[in-house]
């Protein structure tokens, strides 16, 4: 492997010269604009059968109430009662998944970003058995961790808990806030945090009004990930709530369709609602993204 | 992704960083550095204990929240744990009888079965449709990227709302998709998808397949964009276009990110229970019924917490051999 690897950057640099000039309508060619038209036609085509299920879902949110035997194709006279039954039933539902998920981030950010520090930046004996454990817990089912904490929560009353949920939920966003943290500030300049430790700032003074404020990008990645996990958690709400006490939207929405649903509008109202806060991430996020990617080589 | 590239990263940076160390080092401790006294031996050992401090309160949590559960269902496993248990406090020691009992079962036969081909299907349908996505849009039009992201949709809903959307979808008598065909005349009467024992299966690996493309899209992409575009320039010189610079060209290159897709993806697939339970329930008969919600059945329906353990713990062990199986790919990426 690597000798093919040798002679493909032999190659690569020989013509990297004159690559350029001849770079042929081939592949990434620049066609005629019209074919390239085409192409993008045909994507949104192939977005349009991808994001079917998700016009679906608004679709038949937005039909009237009871026992309509056909969805209409399009939403032509828009019905709110979905909605309404949705709120009634399913707010407070909403209101418990939002203050669990906000805890969780708040928890794995306060757990995670040390943690990268730490990883990243300082040679801790020990880093690469850290690591290796968060790979290796990315390959635990979540099934395992539910059965034994369950036990675990019963003897501790932390079922029925929020707390218990943002505990449980927040071995969702940790591992990966961990990594993706950690891969930026891989790429901090060292130099700051060391002149600033010169300067007699001590660890938690240099962590907290140098690397946080510097790490500010892949912070809010990690935040608004772990936000999205712990709201589609599904198997520690499913598993660690006996009662009606503490219950995320997502465990309402299975116990919707639980039964035989005779009200799709609002079950799927209340899906719309559950939805939102991974469409704005697909808004809002594009910029953290990018910047998590590309910040680590900003000086 | 993330997963590997760290890892390939990790190593790259570690040398840079210890370079810079040992030149900030000698700059700002030259004494301790050329003759280590006992005090600035004792500083470097508090110094240490500093840094450790920012990592512990992450491994205190991995350890409570990863590494008790696996030790705890291991326990768990050769204990007969009911709900008894919860009143009682007493969990009797039954040695290998849970792992007799589950593995010999009809059930798990069946389990084993609809784990093989849930996984199986799905992968390779994720796949094959994400590789060709890549593919397609590796090409230069306009709106490339936008449409691009927002094909990730599918794969950041709530799995919950992805299996209640296809439920109404796949609906026997009103659903979107028997409407479709019944209208096309392909079927007259309505498909039972979700609850035929024949179907059901297809069903639930079509939508796993429908919300795994994003990802296998996403990383492909990735990995054909790291390929040079000299090769295929240099390639194509050669007559190799088409089907034979991907057969030459493509698929060498993107061996590595190809194995950790699929080995990912398995050990993703191998632990889905939100979409089946969401879906199917496992049912009708037992006929969407995997490893997984075996497993979440008898411990949280049947109370057999016991057993729920003993088939937990095969799942983790043929999540192992495919985490093994993951690790030296990706090792093998970095080292190439």
């Amino acid at each position: 492997m690597t000798t093919t690897k040798i002679t493909i950057r032999r190659s690569a640099t020989a013509t990297s010269g004159s690559g350029r000039a001849l770079n042929g309508p081939r592949l990434k060619g620049s066609g005629p604009e019209r074919k390239k038209w085409g192409y993008t036609v045909l994507a949104v085509f192939f977005l349009a059968i991808m994001l079917f299920p998700v016009y679906w879902m608004i679709n038949a949110s937005l039909q009237p109430n009871g026992t309509t035997l056909e969805t209409s194709w399009l939403p032509l006279k828009p019905d709110f009662t979905g909605y309404a039954t949705a709120v009634s039933e399913q707010g407070g539902n909403l209101v418990t998944s939002l203050v669990i998920s906000l805890g969780s981030v708040v928890l794995s950010l306060a757990i995670a970003a040390p943690a990268a520090y730490a990883l990243a930046y300082f040679k801790v004996k020990g880093a690469g058995v850290v690591l290796f454990a968060i790979l290796i817990s990315q390959m635990i089912p979540g099934i395992v961790v539910a059965n034994a904490l369950y036990t675990a929560y019963n003897d501790l009353g932390l079922l029925n808990s929020v707390p218990g949920l943002i505990l449980a939920d927040s071995a969702h966003g940790i591992p990966f806030a961990i990594l993706i943290i950690r891969a930026f500030m891989n790429g901090m300049p060292a130099s700051v945090i060391e002149a600033a430790r010169v300067d007699g700032a001590g660890h938690l003074r240099a962590f907290w009004s140098i690397v946080v404020p510097l790490s500010r990008n892949s912070l809010i990645t990690a935040g608004l990930f772990t936000f999205l996990f712990t709201w589609s958690d599904f198997l520690f709400a499913l598993t660690l709530t006996t009662t009606e006490a503490v219950r995320p939207v997502t465990l309402g929405i299975f116990q919707y369709i639980g039964a035989y649903v005779n009200d799709w509008s609002s079950v799927m109202a209340t899906a719309v609602l559950a939805s939102i806060p991974a469409i704005i991430l697909l808004v809002a996020a594009q910029k953290y993204i990018a910047a998590g990617t590309t910040g680590g080589a900003v000086k | 992704m993330s997963l590997t590239t760290d890892l390939a990263q990790a190593k790259s940076r570690a040398n840079i960083r210890a370079k810079a160390r040992a030149k900030s080092g000698s700059e700002t401790t030259p004494a301790g550095e050329a003759s280590p006294s006992p005090r600035s031996r004792r500083r470097k050992h508090r110094e240490r204990i500093y840094q450790w401090l920012f990592l512990v309160p992450a491994v205190i949590y991995m350890a409570l929240f990863f590494g008790y559960p696996v030790v705890k269902n291991i326990v768990m496993s050769f204990q007969d744990y009911t709900t008894a248990t919860f009143f009682t406090g007493e969990a009797p020691w039954v040695g290998l009888a849970n792992y007799a009992k589950v593995l010999s079962s009809s059930l798990f036969s069946t389990s084993l079965v609809n784990t093989a081909l849930f996984t199986l299907g799905s992968i390779a349908g994720q796949f094959v449709i994400g590789l060709a996505l890549a593919i397609f849009f590796q090409r230069k039009f306009p709106l490339n990227g936008i449409l691009r992201s927002l094909l990730l949709l599918p794969w950041l809903l709530p799995l919950i709302v992805s299996s209640a959307v296809w439920r109404w979808i796949l609906d026997k008598d009103s659903g979107a998709l028997n409407r479709f065909l019944g209208g096309l005349h392909i079927v007259d009467t309505g498909i039972p998808w979700l609850t035929s024992t024949s179907l059901a299966l297809i069903a639930v690996v079509g939508v796993n397949i429908w919300i795994g493309i994003p990802f296998n899209l996403t990383i492909l992409y990735g990995g054909l964009q790291e390929i040079p575009d000299e090769l295929y320039e240099a390639g194509s010189l050669d007559g190799a276009t088409g089907w034979k610079a991907f057969r030459h060209i493509t698929w060498p290159m993107l061996r590595p990110v190809v194995s950790v897709v699929l080995v990912l993806g398995v050990v993703y697939t191998l632990k889905v229970l939100d979409i089946i339970l969401g879906l199917t329930n496992g049912g009708p008969a037992n006929s969407t019924q995997t490893i997984a919600t075996q497993s979440y059945d008898l411990s949280f329906h049947e109370f057999k917490f016991g057993e729920g353990a003993a088939l937990g713990n095969v799942l983790v062990v043929i999540s192992l051999v495919f985490a093994v199986l993951y690790l030296r790919a990706s090792r093998r990426s970095v080292d190439e």
